[in-house]
């Protein structure tokens, strides 16, 4: 019966890290811009990482194999907001321009000028 | 159960093939250092799957090494495309405030 639940709800958390992980990879192809795309990408990594990782650790039970699958869930959560943090940081450095409509304000596409030196 | 894993997996391969559409395509550096991001992070993911899909439990180191240099590559890559020279400091690192 235990088992069953544990099945059954890693199962769950599977299949919804690959749907994240897909919409993610929609998102990146998809959006209009750099940034728009590092959103999509950003957060989806994240996520489908904590999911699926998450499956795999009610999988494999308590042992030093669940240890190591701790670890790289513990690196991910560090790394991936940081390495999306410095590519939006270099982008805004480097010039790029966030994408607006025509008509809305000028102010979103400004503040990377003024605020790179903080 | 082993079922789930395998679509699991294959979920995560469509995401790749996606991400690394984007690589090919993308018009700026940064959105192909973005995509080289989420393909290595998937890799990660997918080693960690076939590690428990075949039962051959030492695989995962392969996984952890890999998460590993993911970071450091992406950090590495864009302090290349701001610099020009890895070994460089000064005005203009992205490591500045």
């Amino acid at each position: 019966m235990a088992e069953l639940l544990i099945n059954v709800l890693s199962g769950i958390l599977l299949l919804a890290g690959g749907v994240f992980g897909i919409l993610g990879g929609i998102g990146l192809l998809r959006f209009p811009d750099f940034y728009t795309r590092l959103h999509a990408a950003g957060i989806t990594d994240t996520l489908c990482a904590f999911l699926i990782i998450g499956g795999l650790l009610l999988q494999v039970g308590l042992t030093l194999f669940s240890l190591k699958l701790l670890l790289i869930l513990l690196f991910m959560i560090f790394t991936s907001p940081t390495a999306s943090h410095a590519l939006a940081r270099a982008a805004l450095a480097a010039g790029l321009q966030p994408y607006y409509r025509e008509g809305d304000s000028n102010d979103a596409a400004m503040t990377g000028e003024s605020s790179s030196k903080p | 159960m082993n079922t789930v894993l395998v679509l699991s997996a294959l979920t995560i391969f469509v995401t790749m093939a996606l991400a690394l559409t984007r690589a090919l395509k993308g018009p700026s550096v940064f959105d192909r250092i973005v995509a080289v991001n989420v393909f290595g992070t998937k890799t990660v993911l997918i080693v960690a799957l076939i590690t428990v899909i075949s039962g051959n439990h030492d695989l995962i180191d392969v996984a952890l090494v890999y998460a590993l240099i993911n970071f450091i590559t992406v950090v590495a890559v864009l302090k290349l495309t701001r610099m020009r020279d890895l070994a460089a400091s000064g005005e203009g690192d992205i490591t500045d405030g």
